[in-house]
């Protein structure tokens, strides 16, 4: 049976969803540890056990930025029993910590994969590449194999109860490459967080200006949805990069996806084309947006959104 | 201080991107571009290296083309480009070209090391990351402010719901997020002056560095299409078609 490494981060207390998209997917292809990554609850131990993991392996670095020293030891441990696929997500300290570990150990990362299956030669995976009009499947031949996943491949979903083992990680004394969180800082934000979100209302560059993402901001509101942006407003500086959906931003999901004034380029179709519903305006009609759009409106977002927020307001 | 600055040139992403049949590989044409995303590592660059009287030194790996892309950044203000190029690296993994900078980025030496998050075309998101611990360095990284001093550099930090302040003594590799600061467009002077600054052009030979050839695209298919429903014209009353949808729906 093989024995693969899933790497799950803690997040407001509870194992992310993110984490638990990994273990369910990891549970069809072998034993699973859990590496966990943050101030390990009880009842997170409990929920890692549903979600397939035998063992746990915790991690917690304190105020020290986890990358080198998680890195140092899981490479450690890696040399004493190999896994033979060591599964992340593609988010922020899921890359440091594979990108450093994958250096540390001269063995490859296969990235943005969407599926991943373990084979007679090694490990195979699935890449969506051209904003998602095509399927890349990619080979690598020498394990242990580094995958990171995009969030929302597989879908998360609970087996039996059981117990994990635990074992803490234990961390090397830092060193040169040692980094050091000397505060944490939460935003304050309206409504849920991209990723969880059931409705999300984006914007794209046809707003015209940053000052008109409050339109976004306005429809989102009455809807309780999130909001998010493409990259083109976001390197323009017109909303922060968290906000960010496609390729090299988040994947989203969501029921409802509303596209403000959003061409719909390869960047950006990648991260939400599998949303369930997608309702875009956009004054082009020819706009590749309206590809993928369930309900698509030809028209200026100036005209189209105080109206939509106007009744949405009043219901 | 002595800046390095990570940065690739692509395909034009205003343009079809093109597969190499038989390799899978992406097709480089001679007429490459800046990755939009290096300008922001690049005006970081120059600006700490600005204020403390340093340098700003280009590394990047792949087909050089006409180095159009380079002189970009070259024409911003960078002092001088290493540009590492050789047939036996096509088609490399993320690792070889980590493994590459990072051999290049020793041979200049450094005491900070700036990259984007990701490229725009292979966007595996760890090069950053590979470079610092090949470098045996902190990789401070998602940075949206940096700030140096004192031998000590200070991102904030891009988490999921805020940031963090993160801490390194130097030398250190930070990788930027856009945004990160205004990218400064290169005035007729720099570009003048971009052609006579000094580019190295360097092999794997030079730099001692054997590929890595462990992955390999296999095949790449066509996806699923997701089909188009309807699209309406805007008469003055397509709020009311969008609010029909989200009751049909039942989100609102």
């Amino acid at each position: 049976m093989a024995n693969i490494w899933v790497f799950v981060e803690q997040a407001n207390g509870a194992p992310s969803t993110l984490g638990l998209e990994l273990l369910t997917k990891a549970r069809t292809m072998g034993d699973v540890t859990a590496l966990l990554l943050g101030e390990a609850a009880a009842d997170s131990m409990k929920v890692i056990g549903e979600y397939g993991a035998s063992s746990v392996i915790h991690i917690d670095t304190g105020d020290r930025l986890p990358s080198a020293p998680t890195a140092a030891a899981l490479a450690a441990k890696v040399g004493a029993g190999a896994p033979d696929l060591i599964l992340f997500g593609q988010a922020y300290n899921d890359r440091d910590i594979a990108g450093r570990l994958a250096a540390r150990l001269g063995v490859g990362v296969l990235s943005n994969a969407t599926d991943v299956r373990l084979t007679d030669n090694g490990v195979e995976t699935e890449h969506e590449v051209f904003g998602g009009a095509q399927i890349a499947t990619a080979e690598a031949t020498q394990g242990p194999f580094i995958v990171l996943i995009r969030p929302k491949s597989f879908v998360a979903e609970p087996a039996e109860a059981s117990t994990p083992s635990m074992s803490i990680l234990e961390l090397p004394e830092p060193g040169a490459s040692e980094a050091t969180v000397t505060d944490s800082m939460v935003e304050e934000r309206e409504g849920p967080q991209l990723g969880e979100a059931a409705i999300i209302v984006s914007g794209g560059r046809g707003l015209g200006s940053a000052e008109a993402y409050a339109l976004v901001e306005s429809v989102a509101k009455p809807l309780r949805a999130a909001t998010g942006a493409t990259r083109a407003i976001v390197d323009a500086g017109w909303v922060p990069y968290a906000k960010q959906v496609g390729q090299t931003g988040k994947t989203v999901k969501p029921d409802v996806y509303i596209a403000c004034g959003i061409s719909g380029a390869m960047q950006h179709l990648v991260g939400m084309k599998d949303s369930g519903t997608i309702i875009a305006i956009n004054k082009d009609p020819d706009a590749p947006i309206f590809s993928v759009a369930d309900l698509g409106v030809v028209g200026d977002v100036h005209q189209v959104l105080p109206k939509l927020i106007e009744a949405l307001e009043t219901r | 201080m002595k800046v390095v600055v990570c940065v690739k040139q692509i395909p034009d992403p205003a343009t079809p991107y093109k597969i190499e049949e038989g390799t899978n590989w992406l097709v480089r044409p001679d007429d490459q571009v800046l990755d939009d995303t290096d300008r922001y590592g690049v005006e970081m660059g120059l600006q700490l290296a600005q204020a403390s009287e340093g340098t700003v030194t280009l590394v990047s790996m792949g087909p050089n083309g006409n180095a159009q892309g380079i002189r970009q950044a070259l024409a911003m203000g960078a002092d001088k480009a290493v540009m590492i190029e050789d047939d036996a690296l096509r088609g490399s993994e993320a690792l070889t070209t980590a493994r590459v900078l990072a051999a290049a980025i020793t041979r200049e030496g450094y005491d900070l090391v700036i990259a984007g998050t990701e490229s725009t075309d292979g966007y595996s998101g760890v090069i950053p990351q590979m470079i610092a611990e090949y470098l045996d360095a902190p990789a401070l990284t998602y940075a949206t402010s940096v700030e140096t001093g004192d031998g000590s550099v200070t991102i904030h930090r891009q988490t999921a719901d805020g940031y963090d302040v993160v801490k390194a003594d130097l030398p250190a590799v930070v990788s930027v997020t856009a945004g990160v600061v205004e990218p400064r467009y290169p005035t007729f002077k720099g570009i003048m002056d971009a052609k006579k600054k000094p580019v190295d052009n360097l092999t794997l030979g030079d730099l001692g560095v054997e590929p890595a050839t462990s992955q390999k695209v296999v095949s790449i298919t066509d996806a699923a299409e997701r089909t188009a429903g309807q699209v309406i014209e805007d008469d003055g009353e397509a709020h009311q078609a969008i609010i029909a949808l989200l009751e049909e729906r039942k989100v609102i």
